[in-house]
């Protein structure tokens, strides 16, 4: 009970920082490896805000998210779109899309490491514990999920219901058709494209409540969302969000039940599972 | 073979008894360097053997280069040097299959994704099985010399060049090209993708693992965080693609000036070398897409040379 509760608590932070990448890769076609810094550069102005402004890290993200929606935007637009424009076909972008955001990656931990040194960084925040179904849980994880519900929530909703919504969505299944029926693709791979940035340094400043972070830990959580992804299926909300919370259960049960130096490798376990027997993902169908 | 064929093994010939005689005319300092340099012109080329034709980016060196020093570690006390490269190699291959047979049949992403991670894991595995025998790290300590390190480093390049110059005349070549430039028509022309690239996959895997075992003893103390570093797979992905991936030679092009740009950087400023690697990946896609190799190709396409 306390392993599957503490995984789901995990899984709701992991599936939002995936739900921003699955927007990036899903929509705007950018395989973002650079995902997991901007993360870290969440979790930092959260730390920063907290610590140097005594700022409540929920109240921080109001500050956050924009910021993030901008640099992502600015990313796009003068970074990723003369990939795209150049691209002759989807594997090349791909590559190439790859490739670029591995630069973006390691210039980001470069310069975030040139300004917030190596060190390892967290702060106290709701560190009390919670009394529930006969356990204890830390009350930031606790925040962090009902958060990180509540943004997921209200993403799926207005990507099912509202007019941009489903213009992104449009664009995910086919960008050739979209155009065809006057949906500005253009306009809405940028608009994915940042707001995935801004969910993920959502999840970002999440997850720095409760995990310790440094500047060169963002890869992990790029590999992380990247494998949720993948068993989710791509493109696929509801996949995204069983995949996290199968994954942090995984994780969780691992740290606990064999060592906790091995929750990259219960990932990779969970990869291979995928890879040999669902390649489309969970919910997903078999592709020609 | 015809009269060009002969041209170039002349002068790679003559290039390698240059290479293979530093120890003889270079002091100690460049002795060092030439080790490291052989071991990414090694790794690089190696790489660019499955990556150039088939545009999957491997990031998998570093496991495979791991599992080489740990071959090497766990064997040197018992069994002769001369088994170890081989023998490294060969688990090498076996790992490389295995990856290859699970990811290689799917689209490219999840390849990279897979092959991303894969170091790190490994690493982990590692750990946690030394944590539970109880062994922290390995000294490797033997008489052999950085001199003989290099030697072995060059000759394993020979052979390097000369199986990728075979793979390009072969049947497996020629098929990895046509799978390059567009799967369908692969798969319509009747070969079989998937068995292709785990075939070529398993050569850099190889060498990368014999790689690892030849360069242990440098080491002199092993541990896993240091054995599987990921930075290597990334240094080896950008010098290779700096070069370019369209000819044998255009690794060396990119090996080169990095490794001297690297150390020149590591020595001036220790903790910009992330950024540096940020930069070079950015120059690559936006100004140098071909790599070097395509710079020269364009330049002597200009310049009314032969095409």
């Amino acid at each position: 009970m306390f392993i599957l509760i503490t995984g789901l608590l995990l899984g709701g932070t992991y599936a939002l920082i995936a739900l921003g990448l699955n927007l990036q890769y899903g929509v705007a076609r950018i395989m973002n490896l650079a995902n997991g810094e901007m993360l870290v550069a969440g979790g930092f102005a959260a730390f920063w805000l907290y610590t140097a402004g005594q700022i409540n890290p929920v109240a921080a993200l109001i500050v956050i998210a924009p910021v993030a929606f901008v640099v992502n935007w600015l990313v796009y637009r003068f970074m990723l779109q003369p990939l795209v424009k150049r691209a002759k076909s989807r594997g090349a972008l791909e590559v190439d899309s790859i490739l670029a955001t591995f630069g973006m990656s390691f210039a980001f931990v470069g310069i975030m490491t040139w300004a917030f040194g190596g060190g390892y960084f967290n702060y106290a925040f709701l560190a009390q514990p919670l009394e529930m179904f006969g356990s204890s849980y830390a009350q930031n994880r606790v925040v962090a999920f009902v958060l990180a519900v509540v943004i997921g929530g209200a993403l799926w909703l207005w990507l099912t219901y509202s007019r941009v919504g489903l213009n992104l969505r449009a664009v995910a299944v086919n960008p050739a058709s979209a155009s065809l029926v006057g949906v500005d693709v253009r306009r809405a791979s940028a608009l994915a494209f940042a707001l995935g940035g801004a969910v993920t340094a959502t999840g970002g400043a999440l997850v720095s409540m409760f995990f310790t972070l440094d500047a060169s830990v963002g890869v992990l959580f790029t590999m992380k969302a990247l494998i949720i992804i993948i068993m989710g299926g791509v493109g696929d909300i509801r996949g995204t969000i069983v995949a996290a919370v199968i994954l942090g259960i995984a994780e969780t049960a691992v740290a606990r039940l064999v060592d906790p130096g091995l929750t990259l490798a219960a990932a990779y376990l969970l990869f291979l599972l995928v890879l040999l027997f669902k390649p489309a993902g969970l919910f997903g169908k078999a592709r020609g | 073979m015809s009269g060009t064929d002969w041209r170039n093994l002349a002068i790679s010939a003559a290039l390698l008894g240059l290479a293979a005689l530093l120890p003889v005319y270079g002091s100690p300092y460049w002795l060092t360097m030439g080790t490291t340099m052989a071991m990414f012109v090694v790794l690089a080329t190696s790489w660019a053997l499955f990556s150039g034709p088939t545009h999957y980016i491997s990031l998998a060196t570093a496991a495979f280069f791991g599992i080489g020093t740990f071959v090497t570690g766990l064997g040197f006390q018992s069994l002769p040097f001369w088994v170890l490269p081989p023998l490294a190699a060969i688990i090498g291959a076996v790992l490389a299959a295995l990856v290859g047979l699970v990811t290689l049949r799917l689209s490219g992403v999840y390849f990279v994704i897979f092959t991303l991670g894969l170091a790190e894991m490994v690493r982990q595995v590692v750990t946690w099985v030394q944590n539970q025998t109880g062994h922290r790290g390995m000294y490797v300590l033997t008489s052999i010399t950085e001199r003989e390190i290099y030697w072995m480093l060059v000759g394993l390049g020979a052979l390097v060049f000369l199986a990728g110059w075979l793979i390009g005349r072969s049947r497996l070549g020629f098929a990895l090209r046509i799978i390059g430039n567009d799967e369908t028509v692969a798969k319509h022309a009747g070969i079989d993708t998937a068995l292709a690239k785990v075939a070529l996959f398993m050569v850099p895997g190889a060498v990368a693992a014999a790689t690892g075992a030849i360069l242990a003893p440098r080491y002199i103390y092993i541990e896993p965080a240091t054995a599987f570093a990921p930075l290597l797979s990334f240094q080896v992905v950008i010098m290779a693609l700096l070069g370019g991936t369209g000819r044998l030679w255009g690794p060396i092009a990119g090996v080169i000036p990095f490794s001297l740009l690297w150390e020149a950087i590591t020595r001036q400023a220790p903790n910009q070398t992330l950024l540096l690697l940020g930069i070079a990946f950015l120059v690559i896609v936006y100004l140098l897409p071909g790599g070097f190799v395509g710079l020269w190709d364009r330049f002597r396409r200009r310049f009314g040379g032969r095409s």
